[in-house]
């Protein structure tokens, strides 16, 4: 097992290093410099190269790219030009607040999914089923910002039940129960997607594996039916279903730039947003590569879980 | 015990938290404190050291946290003294000597005097200065002409200008000339910028990353003191979001409302304010070659474009028709005399017809966005229609903004007919002769992307840039805004509003024509 790990980590390094190459070329080939996107309409050639200078960006492209690397190594990650603070200060700080978020969304869209999943093929065809998968198939078709946006229009504006965005009250807030408040609209806006989805696979998971030999022998047994469902049943199903788990997880991490766009949420996917339309090339190259090692991360947890729940899969 | 009625009790149970959930959340919720007022910003400022942003949305809370030597009177764009309570020129407009106000001092307890001054600019202007490093500083070039600071003494300094530069006044009174303190620099180096200090109405409290920035009233403020405890600018990027918060009660003031959301802010609850500012939105033609090399093609576009359409049905009324190249908030220097270029296609294509040039094909690029843009894309496309109308074949590229501003800022020659632009200045100065002088063509460092060339506009500007009496200057800024007009090297489309609204708590606010905004007398109840 521990071996198994240890590749899979290994092999993850080659993986970053492609994501650093490809992040780095993109944000130096796209047109648009950081000098003219800081000076505006007073971007004259003659302040453009000044500034440049001073930010370091007149040192050849591969050149560039290296001592980026080579910083990185060592835990620099250089300095953000458009919000004037270290990249990693502002990355982890974001990146916290869109754990919280999307951390939230996703327990909810694997509890509520599952859950729905496994009622739906218990009832099949039955009143639960069909008022699930309509439920469902809503969830699917309505865009997330779109829910988001309307929402925000009932809940916030209209009956000022909760508030409209941020993460904390501005003033006397910070505290466990306001935490709660402004993350209730984002994380279920975030969650109804993947919620249909996998509330749609994990029934049909379920539904192959009700149809198989075991549970015909367990409920011929006498075994409880609640049994049969969760405990034979599910703990079958649980193995195609994880990995569904592990897909959804990177959708919900990538929705959640939509819905921290909506709600003001301070995330790291607004600010990978704001830092490309800023040119901040440092931000943006530090920001997804530390993104895209949480995500490599997390796969290798979800094939490391997989192969713990079924001892068919080599480690 | 079958699966449906767990089911069920879990479902009651599912309810049972979302109203206790409920129940947290309380009834009216968003009643922001009395005494604090909450500003909705449209972005997360970059830095609050003023000598490193260039962005209006870090002007906003700049102002009230500093103070320049001189400052725009209320109202105006006319210069008033500030931190200097009075000064002299030399006669031949290179020695500006400045009286400084007795007895300020910053907020951390730093005396405001001749050395604190020094020490400003010495740090955005000298390389060799210990502090230099603190920026980079992207408008240093306002300060382009100052050859070095002098402390005369305690309370007098000196500036030497290498040539009479008429502008300098106002530069002191624009974001970039405010005063930092000095020790507070030498304590924060490259975080200074996170950690401001200035001798304002307000003081730096917190700042919470893209969540708050929080000034408060700084009790020992050499004038009248500010009239709110707190101000809090919080970044809301997305206008859709902003509006809601407005109309939720989140917010108290919000600035850069979308035109097409004004009117969900009719009711008795709301006020909306209004301020023309030192914006014009304009095409920049290409005057080198092509259809637009010929004047009476350019005329004929002027005619062609139906501007009370753009700025009453695209924008909303939250812009007026652009006669010519100076705003009218520059009202000293504009030219009353001047009307803008009536909507006439018949005219247009008359004008199009005596030059031979039906059907000629245009190329025009367009912006998605972009700071003073307003609403590109709709307005390229009604302008578009209007060109089209009149038998000109119009085809958009649309670039993203910073994008546009590659293609654009290097010239369009080769590539583009024309190309939308807008610019919020400070100075009549500053537009002109940047984007209309023959010397400011792209290859001598400028902007002027069409290349637009008259002898007697260079003339003109340079003689307004270094005369020091204000009449003079109107009178050179007036006369070059009628040849301007007359050549039309751009379409004169707008002069933007900026507009503002807050809720009923809040009393005594107004816009600035300077787009600054200026909160030291606003009351919140």
């Amino acid at each position: 097992m521990v071996s198994y790990i240890l590749k899979r980590l290994l092999s993850a390094i080659p993986v970053l290093l492609g994501i650093t190459i490809i992040v780095f070329l993109i944000m130096s080939l796209i047109p648009g410099d950081p000098a003219t996107a800081i000076l505006g309409s007073y971007a004259t050639p003659e302040n453009v190269e000044k500034l440049n200078r001073d930010l370091g960006l007149d040192k050849p492209m591969v050149q560039r790219y290296f001592i980026w690397l080579g910083n990185m190594l060592t835990g620099d990650f250089g300095r953000s030009f458009s919000l004037n603070r270290p990249v990693i200060d502002e990355v982890l700080e974001r990146f916290n607040a869109t754990l919280i978020l999307a951390g939230t969304a996703f327990t909810l869209c694997s509890l509520l999914g599952i859950l729905a999943g496994v009622v739906s093929a218990a009832r099949q065809y039955g009143f639960a089923d069909k008022a699930i998968t309509f439920v469902v198939l809503i969830g699917i078709s309505v865009p997330s910002f779109f829910l988001g946006m309307m929402m925000i229009l009932l809940f916030a504006v209209n009956l000022r039940w909760l508030p409209v965005s941020g993460m904390f009250a501005i003033y006397g807030g910070g505290d466990l129960p306001d935490l709660i408040r402004h993350l209730t609209m984002p994380a279920l806006a975030l969650a109804a997607v993947a919620t249909g989805v996998i509330a749609r696979l994990s029934r049909s998971a379920m539904l192959e594996v009700l149809r198989q030999d075991f549970i015909r022998t367990a409920r011929a047994k006498g075994v409880p039916e609640r049994r049969v469902i969760m405990g034979h049943a599910l703990r079958a199903a649980m193995v195609s279903i994880i990995p569904i788990l592990g897909i959804q997880a990177g959708f919900v991490l990538s929705g959640a730039v939509y819905i921290e766009i909506v709600f003001q949420w301070p995330g790291v996917g607004r600010m990978l947003v704001d830092a490309i339309l800023k040119r901040d090339l440092l931000l943006v190259q530090g920001g997804v590569v530390i993104v895209a090692a949480c995500y490599v991360l997390f796969n290798i947890a979800v094939d490391v879980a997989q192969s713990l729940l079924d001892p068919r899969i080599k480690t | 015990m079958t699966l449906l009625s767990w089911t069920r009790r879990s479902l009651m149970a599912a309810a049972g938290a979302a109203l206790v959930a409920g129940g947290l959340s309380g009834a009216a919720y968003a009643q922001t404190p009395p005494g604090v007022l909450i500003v909705g910003q449209i972005a997360e400022p970059k830095s609050l050291d003023p000598a490193a942003v260039t962005a209006v949305n870090d002007f906003r809370i700049l102002v009230n946290v500093y103070e320049g030597l001189t400052r725009y009177k209320s109202g105006t764009l006319e210069v008033e003294p500030s931190l200097a309570t009075s000064w002299d020129i030399s006669d031949d407009g290179t020695e500006y000597t400045f009286t400084l106000r007795d007895g300020v001092s910053f907020h951390d307890g730093t005396p405001f005097d001749a050395e604190a001054v020094k020490f400003n600019f010495d740090r955005m202007l000298d390389e060799s200065h210990p502090y230099h490093d603190t920026g980079p500083f992207p408008l240093s070039f306002f300060f382009g002409a100052v050859e070095s600071t002098d402390v005369v003494d305690a309370m007098t300094v000196k500036f030497t200008l290498n040539a009479p530069y008429a502008p300098f006044l106002s530069n002191l009174a624009y974001p970039t000339g405010l005063m930092v303190s000095p020790a507070a620099v030498a304590a924060n180096g490259k975080e200074f910028g996170r950690n401001p200090v200035g001798t304002g109405p307000f003081k730096f409290a917190e700042w919470r990353s893209n969540e708050a920035v929080v000034v408060e009233r700084n009790d020992g403020y050499w004038g009248e003191a500010a009239g709110t405890e707190a101000v809090v600018f919080r970044p809301i990027t997305d206008a859709n979001t902003r509006v809601a918060e407005m109309l939720a009660g989140g917010i108290d003031l919000m600035v850069e409302v979308p035109p097409t959301s004004l009117g969900q802010f009719g009711g008795d609850e709301f006020a909306v304010a209004e301020q023309a500012g030192p914006h014009v939105w304009f095409l920049i033609l290409n005057a080198k070659e092509g259809p637009f090399a010929d004047k009476r093609i350019r005329q004929a576009a002027n005619y062609a474009i139906n501007k009370e359409a753009i700025v009453n049905d695209v924008l909303e009324g939250t812009a007026t028709v652009a006669a010519g190249p100076t705003p009218p908030a520059f009202a000293w220097a504009y030219n009353e005399a001047l009307d803008p270029y009536p909507y006439d296609p018949e005219k247009a294509k008359a004008l199009i017809a005596e030059a031979g040039m039906e059907g000629a094909d245009l190329t025009f690029y367009v912006t998605e966005g972009g700071s003073g843009m307003l609403d590109p894309v709709p307005m390229g496309t009604a302008i578009q229609a209007d060109l089209q109308a009149v038998g000109l074949n119009v085809k958009i590229e649309t670039y993203e903004w910073n994008t546009f501003l590659g293609e654009v800022n290097p010239g369009l020659e080769g590539k583009a007919d024309m190309a939308e632009m807008a610019w919020m200045t400070n100075d009549p100065d500053t537009l002109p002769y940047l984007a209309l002088r023959s010397g400011a063509w792209p290859d001598k460092g400028g902007f002027n992307s069409g290349y637009y060339a008259n002898p007697k506009v260079d003339e003109l500007l340079e003689a307004a840039r270094t005369a020091t009496d204000q009449a003079e200057r109107a009178e050179l800024y007036r006369e070059m805004q009628t040849i301007v007009q007359e050549d039309a090297p751009w379409v004169f489309v707008a002069n933007w509003k900026q507009n503002a609204v807050t809720n009923d708590r809040v009393e005594n606010f107004g816009l600035e024509p300077s787009f600054l905004l200026h909160l030291q007398g606003v009351v919140k109840n």
